[in-house]
């Protein structure tokens, strides 16, 4: 008879599953006192959270559920999860997610040239044992590939797992993180199941370039996340730009957020915001003119014709346009 | 609790979100973790496990204004200046301080009506001056319990009230101080066009606050005076997905217009996909022969050559007459948005004459301008711009017929309301036998097909298929299930 790895596994792993039999997880200590505790935090780390955003970050700690973070490019999503890893003091694992994702890449993967060798040397040192011992020798954690997924699972510290982009993937894969997601355990065939001992808090972004399944949607905590409000954005400018005044970084707020407000293809994001305002910083600009902007919108946007209109309207040589 | 959180989850579905019994369950069990007078924390965290979608958080707001505003005795249709807490009291003492001689506002009784209008309106231009979320909420209270006239039971609609308050209160005068006390505060001579620019739209930022603020307060006291329910049934409006484009107002069309985009985007990366994975190619029965030597000469894995997606061509006539011209805006940004999906789209617009507009489209990386463009380039007057499908539909086939091939999948939009002309239907039964596909997409509801001048039961006859397309979320369907 085969040893029940499932029993050797868990002992190996010590210490109370995260699970109650119920299914239920255990929140275990919470990692926040309090919203506003959430909120002052992602500040002190330069992170700048509206109250939405703290209260979503404070619940999925207490209820142990995946975040979902859905909305246009460069809002910060990805930063939302790297800034939370960092003021709890988690290692961050992450999964990017690309088209063609599969298991192997997400979960795990046997490292086939490491039993193929191991299985050789055997042949060379005559050490003439059975299959079976060998077989349970090369399906041994040593010869294990442990992808973000697993990695974030068994990993003994604690750890806050990025799916980064999780649009991308096929649906197939979708269900495959979600089975993770709800279960947190992966089940190895070779090895048994290995379960998280204490439970990673988990971040899934979205471009929203397609649907996500409604069970996915179910199992997560939801957050949209937009363009940050005038008065926010321009305390990112703040904290995120060395030097930079406290009249030219609300210009440039006021500046991004009449951009926004006109029918452009694309609108600029924080991320722009910020190479913006580094760039005004670096050309000594202490007050923005009319001409300054229209000689540097190349940075805020990325369409020709948006630049035109653009610059036009600043100039004040169009009427803005109320649509 | 538990029982306004259920009254408030059957809105939210009765609006049409399609929240889940486990979702439901989530959204009790948070908000044991978040203190109940913290109304913000209490809302973030009903959207966080109630709303899915960012089309669905307008539903999802205005539903929980109802549901979950300040309630209890204190508050009730006809309330007073008596009604404002004293911390606000507090703000608008302070801001409307240089506005009234006796140093305050009175104190209690008659509430609003013992400050005159002018005075009103100097206390309003100061909160917004400060832009105080606390003042302002503060003047927006009392500026509705001065001008709302609000009165218990009376049969009438929130957006009366709010007329009713904003006519007093002359907002554009409002943005106009706004303006020039920032002109006024700016260093001398700094003040630049982009300055005065920038002026203008946070005086306008300001402005719709203290009218969402309005809006709240007016919406609060008639949840005292009616119940949350019955308020929020009749607050109730569409999701955009499922907005009518023949009645839509401009409000609406302006919520459809933001979210066709990423619609298309969606679709159009959903059928790149379906065209790359989902389609199994013919047996390939050599590489089955050579595949099965590995298992004894038995085609245990059959393979399959690859498939050869055929796009079709797709040929769009479309009304753009009054009211169905929604409609066609919208059907013609779709199909174009996602024309990588097929191997050419070309655009026909018609009233009573047609035109060719595919160029517009072709030479512009802006569906919507291109949109633009077809409204008010394209020649589709023949005689009094009344619809005539069966003209345009015969210089349609006398034109480019031709050009209408077995591999092109011709759709028409409309509502086929032919004013009683000919209807010329034989057009369609000849595209029809060269076409591919020939379907019709009507705007209006079936139940309306075959009344009055609508004739689209004539020429249903040499369609593969009819279909009614209200919504956007009907068109969708219908788009992703032709590519
Ligand atoms: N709330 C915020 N506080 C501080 N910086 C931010 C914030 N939001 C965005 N940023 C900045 O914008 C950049 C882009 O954010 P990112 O998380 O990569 O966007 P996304 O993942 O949404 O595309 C980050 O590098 C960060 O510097
Ligand atoms: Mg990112």
């Amino acid at each position: 008879m085969k040893p029940d790895r499932t029993e050797r596994r868990h002992a190996d792993a010590g210490g109370p599953p995260a699970v109650d039999p119920m299914g239920f997880f255990d929140p275990g200590p919470p990692r926040f006192g309090s919203i506003t505790d959430v909120n002052e935090r992602l500040a002190g780390a330069g992170y700048l959270a509206d109250e939405g955003m703290s209260s979503v970050v404070y619940l999925a700690d207490r209820l142990v559920k995946p975040v979902l973070v859905e909305g246009p490019a460069g809002t910060g999503k990805t930063e939302l999860a790297k800034s939370v890893a960092r003021i709890t003091g988690s290692r961050l694992v992450r999964l990017q997610c690309y088209e063609g994702l599969d298991e192997s890449k997400a979960l795990y993967e046997w490292n086939y040239s490491k039993q193929l060798l191991r299985i050789q040397a055997e042949q060379v040192l005559e050490e003439n044992r059975g299959w079976e011992e060998i077989e349970e020798d090369i399906f041994g954690e040593g010869f294990l590939l442990a992808r973000p997924l697993l990695e974030a699972i068994r990993s003994v510290e604690p750890v806050v797992l990025l799916v980064d982009e999780v649009d991308r993937v096929e649906l197939e894969t979708e269900a495959l993180l979600l089975e993770v997601l709800s279960e947190y355990q992966v089940s190895i065939p070779e090895l048994g199941t290995i379960r998280a001992t204490s439970l990673p808090m988990v971040f899934l972004t979205s471009n929203n370039t397609r649907e996500l399944s409604e069970a996915l949607k179910r199992r997560c905590l939801y957050l949209h996340l937009d363009y940050p409000s005038i008065e926010r954005e321009r305390a990112i400018v703040l904290a995120r730009v060395p030097g930079i005044s406290h009249e030219l970084a609300d210009q440039v707020a006021r500046i991004v957020r009449s951009l926004r407000s006109m029918e452009l293809k694309k609108h600029p994001s924080v991320s722009e915001t910020l190479d913006w305002a580094r760039t005004l910083v670096l050309l000594g600009v202490d007050s923005i003119d009319a001409e300054q902007a229209g000689a540097t919108l190349n940075i805020l946007l990325k369409y020709r014709s948006d630049i035109e209109r653009a610059s036009k309207e600043l100039a004040g040589t169009a009427g803005p346009d109320r649509s | 609790m538990l029982e306004v959180l259920s009254g408030f989850v059957g809105e939210l579905r009765a609006a049409g979100l399609p929240v889940s019994l486990a979702e439901s369950i989530d959204a009790a069990d948070a908000i044991r973790h978040v203190p109940l007078e913290d109304r913000e924390a209490l809302k973030y965290t009903l959207a966080a496990t109630l709303v899915k979608s960012s089309t669905h958080w307008r539903a999802f707001e205005t539903a929980f204004e109802v549901y979950f505003s300040m309630r209890g005795d204190e508050f009730s249709i006809e309330g007073t200046a008596q009604n404002l807490s004293p911390l606000e009291l507090q703000e608008l003492r302070q801001s409307g301080r240089g506005a009234m001689s006796s140093g305050g506002l009175p104190a209690g009784g008659a509430g609003g009506e013992a400050l005159s209008a002018e005075e009103l309106a100097e206390m309003i231009f100061r909160a917004m001056r400060s832009g105080g979320d606390a003042e302002l909420t503060a003047a927006a209270r009392y500026a509705v319990a001065r001008y709302a006239g609000m009165e218990a039971g009376r049969p009438v609609g929130g957006t009366y009230y709010l007329y009713r308050t904003l006519r007093n209160l002359d907002l554009e005068r409002l943005a106009e101080r706004l303006v020039e006390a920032a002109r006024e505060d700016a260093p001398s001579g700094r003040f630049t066009t982009l300055e005065a620019r920038m002026a203008a739209e946070e005086a306008q930022a300001r402005i719709d606050r203290l009218r969402a603020e309005i809006e709240s307060e007016i919406r609060r006291r008639l949840v005292a005076d009616r119940g949350a329910e019955a308020l929020a049934r009749s607050l109730r409006k569409p999701l955009p997905e499922d907005i009518e484009f023949m009645h839509a107002t401009k409000e609406e069309l302006a919520a459809l217009r933001r979210t066709v985009q990423p619609l298309a985007r969606k679709l159009a990366v959903r059928l790149a996909r379906k065209r790359r994975h989902g389609r199994r190619g013919p047996l390939d029965f050599r590489a089955t022969m050579r595949r099965s030597l590995s298992t004894g000469g038995v085609p245990v894995y059959p393979r399959y050559r690859f498939p050869r997606p055929a796009k079709p061509e797709l040929v769009v006539i479309a009304d753009i007459s009054g009211s169905v011209a929604a409609f066609a805006r919208f059907t013609l940004h779709l199909v174009h948005a996602i024309s990588t999906q097929f191997s050419k789209v070309r655009s026909f617009v018609f009233v009573d004459g047609i035109d060719e507009v595919t160029g517009f489209f072709e030479g512009s990386e802006d569906v919507a301008e291109a949109i633009a463009n077809v409204n008010t380039r394209a020649d589709v007057i023949w005689v009094d711009g009344h619809s005539d499908y069966g003209h345009a539909l015969k210089v349609f086939m006398e034109r480019w017929g031709e050009e209408v091939s077995s591999r092109s999948s011709v759709l028409i939009l409309g509502d086929a309301r032919n004013n009683y002309h000919a209807s010329e239907a034989w057009v369609l039964k000849e595209l029809r036998s060269r076409a591919r596909h020939l379907h019709w997409l009507n705007p209006e509801p079936s139940a309306y097909w075959d009344s009055g001048d609508s004739i689209v039961g004539e020429y249903a006859l040499y369609c593969d298929s009819v279909v009614e397309c209200r919504t956007l979320r009907q068109l969708e369907r219908f788009v992703a299930d032709l590519a």
